[in-house]
């Protein structure tokens, strides 16, 4: 079935068809469409599922932490300042190995207050064991979310997916909505490794000595290692339901290129217009898409970077006093390739707090990364004000 | 690539009829977009919303700024905000008015001008109060007649589709301000097409 329905509802559907069994959440712009939307899905019945209605994200986070420890698949979804205040259970999910799936809905942190996109929400939550995996258009959001749920309870690690706010949140396009008998043969019920029952008590994150913790975290960086090859194998899956598939990283038109750009979210399907434009001109110019953030697909962006001369990567996220996320990871990334084959890493900072980011703005950054002679930096500033 | 930008009131129904065009142009085989414009809403303040149109997938996700379309939910928005801004030269604006296209000179000469008077129609058709009708698909009913755009009857299947209640009257009023819509201004040829 083909609808035309808005990023936050795709979520929604996304959720819907993966049968989740425990919804917790707690409602923040512009996110709030998101569980609304299930909200009614289980009062009417059609989606079986127990809703929980909490006081504050972290509760919400909490309950669904208690939820798939018992062996239940859970969901929320937030933005934000919702997001910050569930960072502590984050941890508990993240550690705790629980494969609960989240949306975020990228929002500005305030002060100032700003309800506009802007990823610095999610990427503040880079360390606390979830996968993050970035969408561009409604169609990615529906189906990224169903898949990360087999993801997470394939590596029983915690998953975020993540959409730019209004530009997919509140944005209607035609998105194709698979059948739920499709989606139960490609998403059986979870079956979990260990869970919480009464009949065999255990207790889970109980004190851990320093002769132990340690161990704790290697597993977790093992399931984490395991997660960028698995995703494949999930997208392989998909794909062969559905015909679509997206990559932890995306190559678009690289072939031969001198200068790629390097984004996330929305921003790609702009900047890809543009791309098309100056290839239409003769210029070698291409770009490469980075899906996965957690973790961070280091080998696959070796592959598609390497022997590339400039690298502009578009951020809309910045960490104060460094400059922008993706462009830091990316140098941190790149660093180990031979001399010869390491791009010059140029850092853009844009379209913060929601500023809208144009064909025009794109065409600018082109114009700035191939200047002759320029000095690689991470924290290019584009179109402040003076 | 044909963009469009509605004008109305918090209330008038501005959103959800974005929500339909899009709908009805997805039912004709198009690609389309649409979105409010993206901020905090109050009832009665000032809105907008947008709809990309096109025959491949659209991929420009920033703000529409030169329209090739205008629709006005709301005559007092033509004092209030400058519904023009940025309209391409030559482009078309459909406004909620009971006056004939000749009573907006300063628009006339630059763009092609319809009207319709939607709050009536909306109003007759018990949409909404008579204080405050619900004039969206009327307008819309209306934009299919005037623009060749889009179909009368796949505007009609949207709201059946998607238009939770009084489905029936909102049909009949998009009816009858299809057949009551005037147009004037520029030659229909000299309008830019998808």
């Amino acid at each position: 079935m083909r609808k035309v329905i808005v990023g936050n509802h795709a979520v929604s559907w996304g959720v819907k068809l993966a049968r989740a069994e425990v919804i917790a959440a707690y409602p923040i712009t512009p996110q709030t469409q998101i569980v609304e939307e299930l909200s009614e899905m289980c009062a009417s019945g059609e989606l079986k599922a127990r809703f929980i209605k909490v006081e504050s994200e972290h509760s919400a986070m909490a309950a669904c932490v208690g939820a798939s420890a018992t062996g239940a698949r859970a969901f929320t979804a937030s933005s934000s300042q919702g997001l910050a205040l569930m960072h502590e259970m984050l941890h508990w999910a993240g550690s705790g190995r629980l494969p609960i799936v989240m949306a975020d809905v990228n929002r500005a942190l305030g002060p100032g207050w700003n309800i506009w996109t802007d990823q610095t929400d999610s990427l503040a939550q880079r360390d606390t064991g979830w996968i993050q995996l970035y969408c561009e258009t409604n169609q990615e959001v529906l189906d990224t979310t169903i898949m990360a749920f087999r993801l997470a309870e394939q590596v029983d690690l915690p998953v975020m997916v993540v959409l730019d706010a209004f530009f997919l949140s509140h944005t209607a396009e035609p998105v194709d909505i698979p059948d739920q008998e499709l989606v139960d043969r490609f998403l059986p019920p979870r079956r979990a490794r260990y869970k919480l029952d009464v009949d065999d008590p255990h207790s889970y994150g109980a004190l851990v000595r320093p002769d132990d913790y340690m161990e704790m975290r290697w597993h977790l960086q093992d399931a984490m290692h395991d997660a960028v090859a698995r995703f494949d194998g999930v997208e392989t899956e998909w794909a062969t339901l559905v015909g679509r598939s997206y990559g932890a990283v995306e190559s678009y038109r690289t072939e031969d290129a001198d200068i790629a750009l390097v984004t996330s979210g929305t921003i790609t399907s702009t900047a890809r217009h543009v791309i098309d434009q100056h290839r239409e001109n003769g210029e070698k110019i291409g770009l490469v898409k980075i899906k996965m953030f957690r973790p961070f697909p280091t080998d696959a962006l070796r592959l598609a970077l390497a022997g590339i001369d400039r690298v502009a990567v578009l951020d809309r996220n910045f960490s104060p006093g460094q400059g922008g996320i993706f462009a830091a990871e990316l140098r941190s990334a790149l660093y180990d390739l031979p001399a010869e084959d390491r791009p010059a890493i140029y850092g853009y900072v844009l379209g913060l707090g929601g500023r809208d980011v144009t064909p025009a703005v794109i065409d600018g950054i082109i114009d700035h990364v191939r200047m002759p002679g320029i000095p690689a930096r991470a924290d290019l500033w584009v179109g402040v004000k003076a | 690539m044909r963009e469009l930008r509605i004008h109305g009131r918090g209330g008038q129904g501005a959103v959800i009829a974005s929500k339909l065009l899009a709908a009805a142009l997805f039912h004709e085989g198009r690609w389309v977009q649409s979105f409010p414009a993206f901020g905090v809403e109050r009832r009665g303040a000032p809105v907008a919303a947008f709809v990309r149109i096109d025959e491949v997938p659209i991929r420009l996700r920033c703000e529409v700024t030169q329209p090739d379309d205008i629709i006005v939910l709301d005559p007092t928005l033509l004092t209030a905000v400058d519904i023009t801004a940025g309209l391409k030269p030559g482009g078309s604006i459909l406004i909620n008015s009971e006056g004939l296209p000749g009573d907006f000179p300063a628009l006339i000469g630059r763009f092609r001008v319809a009207t319709v008077a939607a709050g009536e129609i909306a109003a007759r058709n018990h949409l909404g109060s008579r204080t405050q009708p619900i004039v969206n698909t009327a307008i819309l009913g209306a934009f299919a007649a005037c623009s060749g755009l889009v179909g009368l009857e796949s505007v009609c299947a949207a709201i059946e589709e998607d238009v939770p209640q009084h489905a029936e009257a909102n049909v009949r009023a998009a009816r009858e301000a299809a057949a009551a819509v005037q147009v004037g201004g520029l030659a229909a040829q000299e309008v830019s097409h998808v």
